[in-house]
């Protein structure tokens, strides 16, 4: 360990170090966006790991501070692993299918940060109010 | 994958540890391994939840899920399927006692509805053993702006705007005390942290230690920045090895990156910190008590003044603050006096660590803003008295406390309402009765612990405590009179007049406020000779009713063959004989003997 | 060299490496008791010669201070908590309970030194009163039935 000099090295570590606690952090904010995987056996057979992986590493680049990644268990559409539902307070849970690597990426950059659903990939008919 | 996507939090709170927490622990760590998930998932050893009535808790974010009274046998079902299907597992969920329904998100829970964390901010969210988590929770940060941005006389200003009052007992003001300090001429300045925590029932300076130690040494160090002083001393009790453990890691986590030492932040300020042991004896809680065990003496009290500001440890200028209370000085310096001032009640600002025990449901820590009323704690927070019994009493502030009775649940508190009821904040101490504690024997408790903590300096509180607590054998084993309580008034009075320190001075709380809420009991036991709790065993007799069926299991049990009777015919006990002891009333199995 | 003066000479060592001798009695009490786990009259005097004060002030603060033992333990130290928490839940009794079984009082040692029975002051553990430590390891929610059990164990 070498010696913090100022105020402005400091800092840097904070937001170096900020990966180890944020998600406890995030965990605790009750307005936080949580993404559901689901990590059920045919889940993770179809590629789930990968998805959540990418959908972690996505949230890390884009510094979002209020979105959880969580485990979840089978949501019952083995059709369409791997399955991702947004879980935003206030609002319907919204399903998308086949989310693989770059639709992981998609939902992060769309939904997630600029409120933009994703229409070809959500499980269901009818459009949930957003 | 590039980072943990879960953090499974194991408790290690001296609580939880107690109840095989660290077992929890390793068997997390081999299975997560067994399962090739090491890479994935991370286990944090951190400080306590305050729910210790539950342990050992294990809390899994990102999901904020709370598991409850967890065994190394759940381990294998919570790695199966919470981490890796994402399921709950709902038997070891936390279960409303009310509606019986789990629980699973921990702000769900109501022990921790009316709760607001700034002392324990850290407790259970951080590990206390990796300065990297505190830093990365703006750990340090109100020390760096201190160097680099604020005047030592705003330092100053800004915890006297505060309002902060000390959170170990008395409730002076922190500024002035600083304030003090700063004014005082000297080539050499301390600052001492009182981590000897002797009140019996209060845990929350451990629980701060255990689960957050670096906060405390931030504010030391800040205070040392404030008054002029390049020192600081923890005194901590010995009894407390965890903490004691986890405080010397972060002193050497917080050199090696050189937040203590010498040039902390290239400011040109340097401050140092050492730990100085205690040795068991509640009187050093007394802050010149505590200078003298520092310098190695016997701890006994000295004359105020001179202040620890004007000649405290090796008669330099020193301040003394507890723990509870340096841990509330980085949130003020980095959210401001306004913040905290909008927290808590005009007097009080802020919030209180309390640790709630006794007769009550949930046992535990917890941090409330001032202003709550007693009801919302006991009821609300605390769940509730246990088994359904009649709550009768609570007792605040330790030794030098009272006890307050139901009719005032309804009190607001901070430092001055429970000073107005004859009680006191103390260091935080809650313990809950009901309708089977006897008042007088409480009483009783407490001034053998008095008379055994003080130190003998001075005679009313070697000899005069020593007086009240054989007035009050007196009056428990039946031999009471009525002069007895009038004596017992006047010389309680004497006491907290003419006592040197606080520990003498508020000895006799305890007495005067069972006294003043309790007095029917008391005369019971004097007039009557009889205790209503039925906790003065030798004020009891025992008597065989009709309901006897003669089967023996008494006469049997007896250990002084006080108790005849033949197979099948109504028994009876010789009082002459009998040495109260209750065997025959715990074994009857028809309830048939009668405690009177 | 004899058990005792290879302690007296770790104490030494201990004595030596202080960078100064004023004040320090507390932290050589604590190390003199780690070392021979507990105060004979010949280690306060050793003490007191080292750090060139009278005896009699060792024996002040040895006796001032309820950590430190001026009489042997036994191998198997059994503490009963007399804080409130547990006070209230019962704890009395348990001290009793082990008083009865073991025939010694609280604050005493066997003869054979196998049991000393202590009460203390609150470890911190109020959600399982009442609560016995035995050599270290804590019993939370012990009831006087358990008392024959937690012997057994360390027997």
């Amino acid at each position: 360990m070498s010696k913090i000099k100022s105020l402005d090295e400091l800092k840097k570590i904070r937001e170096q170090s900020k990966g180890g606690t944020d998600i406890r952090v995030t965990g605790e904010n009750p307005d936080r966006v949580v993404l559901a995987v689901g990590m059920a056996t045919c889940g993770i057979a179809a590629g789930a790991r990968v998805t959540m992986s990418t959908l972690l590493d996505e949230i890390d680049k884009a510094g979002l501070d209020n979105v959880s990644v969580v485990a979840t268990g089978c949501l019952g559409f083995c059709y369409a692993e791997p399955l991702v539902e947004v879980r935003t307070p206030g609002r319907e849970p919204i399903r998308y299918a086949n989310v693989d690597a770059a639709r992981a990426k998609e939902i992060i950059d769309k939904h997630v940060k600029q409120g933009i659903l994703l229409d070809n990939a959500i499980i269901g008919k009818e459009v949930p109010r957003q | 994958m590039s980072k943990f996507r879960m953090h499974i939090l194991v408790c290690g709170g001296t609580g939880c540890m107690s109840s095989s927490s660290g077992e929890i622990f390793d068997v997390f760590e081999k299975e997560l391994s067994a399962n090739s998930l090491s890479n994935e998932v991370q286990v944090i050893k951190t400080g306590c939840f305050g729910f210790c009535e539950q342990g050992p808790i294990v809390k899994i974010y990102p999901d904020n899920v709370f598991y409850v009274q967890v065994k190394p046998a759940d381990v294998s079902r919570i790695i199966s399927e919470h981490v890796i299907k994402g399921r709950t597992v709902p038997d070891i969920l936390y279960k409303n006692p009310e509606s019986k329904e789990t629980v699973a998100e921990h702000r769900e829970i109501p022990f921790y509805h009316s709760q607001l964390r700034i002392a324990l901010r850290n407790c259970g969210l951080i590990n206390p053993e990796e300065i990297d988590d505190y830093i990365s929770v703006s750990g340090y940060e109100a020390l760096g702006k201190c160097l680099t941005e604020i005047s030592r006389e705003d330092v100053i200003s800004a915890v006297k705007a505060s309002g902060l009052r000390g959170r170990g007992g008395a409730g002076v003001s922190t500024g002035f005390k600083w304030e003090m300090a700063y004014k005082s001429q000297g080539d050499k300045k301390y600052v001492i942290c009182n981590a000897d925590e002797g009140d019996p029932g209060a845990f929350m300076d451990r629980s701060i230690l255990e689960g957050d130690p670096h906060s405390v040494l931030e504010a030391m160090a800040i205070c040392g920045y404030a008054i002029g002083a390049d020192e600081g001393v923890i005194y901590i009790r010995a009894e407390y090895p965890l903490a004691v453990e986890r405080l010397r890691i972060a002193i050497r986590q917080a050199e090696e990156y050189g937040l203590l030492g010498d040039d902390i932040l290239g400011s040109g300020f340097s401050f140092h910190i050492s730990l100085s042991l205690g040795a068991g004896a509640f009187v050093c809680g007394e802050e010149t008590a505590l200078m003298n065990s520092v310098q190695g003496m016997r701890g006994e009290p000295r004359m105020k003044p001179p202040f620890p500001a004007q000649a405290g440890l090796w008669h330099k200028p020193s301040n003394v603050n507890n723990v509870e209370t340096w841990a509330n000085i980085p949130p003020i310096i980095l959210k401001g006096a306004d913040w905290f001032k909008s927290i808590g009640t005009e007097k009080s600002p802020g919030t209180k660590v309390f640790a709630l025990a006794g007769q009550i449901n949930n046992v535990g820590l917890v941090e409330v803003p001032m202003g709550i009323k007693l009801r919302d704690i006991i009821y609300k927070v605390g769940g509730g008295v246990r088994g359904g019994k009649r709550f009768k009493a609570v007792q605040t502030g330790g030794p030098s406390g009272g006890c307050i009775p139901a009719e005032l649940l309804d009190l607001a508190i901070d430092y001055d309402s429970l000073q107005s009821v004859g009680s006191m904040m103390g260091s935080g101490g809650m313990i809950v009765m009901d309708e089977t504690d006897c008042m007088v024997n409480i009483a009783k408790y407490y001034l053998e612990f008095t008379v055994e903590e003080s130190c003998g300096k001075c005679t009313p509180c070697r000899i005069g405590n020593r007086r009240l607590l054989e007035i009050l054998e007196k009056i428990t084993s039946g031999q009471g009179t009525e002069d007895d309580l009038t004596e017992l008034k006047d010389l309680s009075a004497a006491i907290q007049d003419s006592s040197l320190c606080a520990l003498g001075q508020t000895a006799p709380n305890p007495v005067v406020s069972t006294m003043k809420y309790f007095w029917d009991e008391y005369i019971a036991h004097v007039r009557d000779k009889k205790c209503t709790a039925g906790k003065c065993t030798s004020m009891l007799t025992y008597k065989v009713t009709d309901k006897c069926i003669g089967c023996t299991i008494c006469a049997k049990n007896c250990p002084v063959n006080a108790i005849s009777g033949s197979l099948k015919s109504l028994h009876s006990i010789d009082p002459a004989k009998c040495v109260k002891c209750g065997v025959c009333f715990n074994k009857c199995p028809k309830q048939a003997i009668e405690r009177v | 060299m004899s058990e005792f003066s290879s302690q007296l000479s770790e104490l030494d060592a201990f004595i030596d490496g202080l960078d100064t001798l004023e004040g320090k009695l507390i932290v050589v009490l604590h190390k003199a008791q780690d070392v021979c786990g507990w105060l004979p009259a010949e280690v306060q005097n050793h003490i007191a010669h080292r750090l060139k004060v009278p005896a009699s002030k060792v024996y002040g603060v040895v006796t001032f201070y309820s950590f430190f033992n001026t009489k042997p333990k036994g191998r198997c130290k059994i503490s009963v908590c007399l804080g409130t928490a547990c006070f209230v839940r019962g704890a009395q009794g348990i001290a009793e309970e082990f008083e009865k079984r073991l025939n010694i009082k609280v604050g005493e040692t066997s003869g054979d030194k196998a049991y000393s029975l202590d009460s203390i002051r609150c470890v911190g553990a109020c959600g399982l009163a009442p609560v016995v430590s035995v050599n270290g390891k804590v019993y939370g929610r012990v009831a006087p039935a358990d008392v024959d059990g937690i012997l057994n164990e360390h027997k």
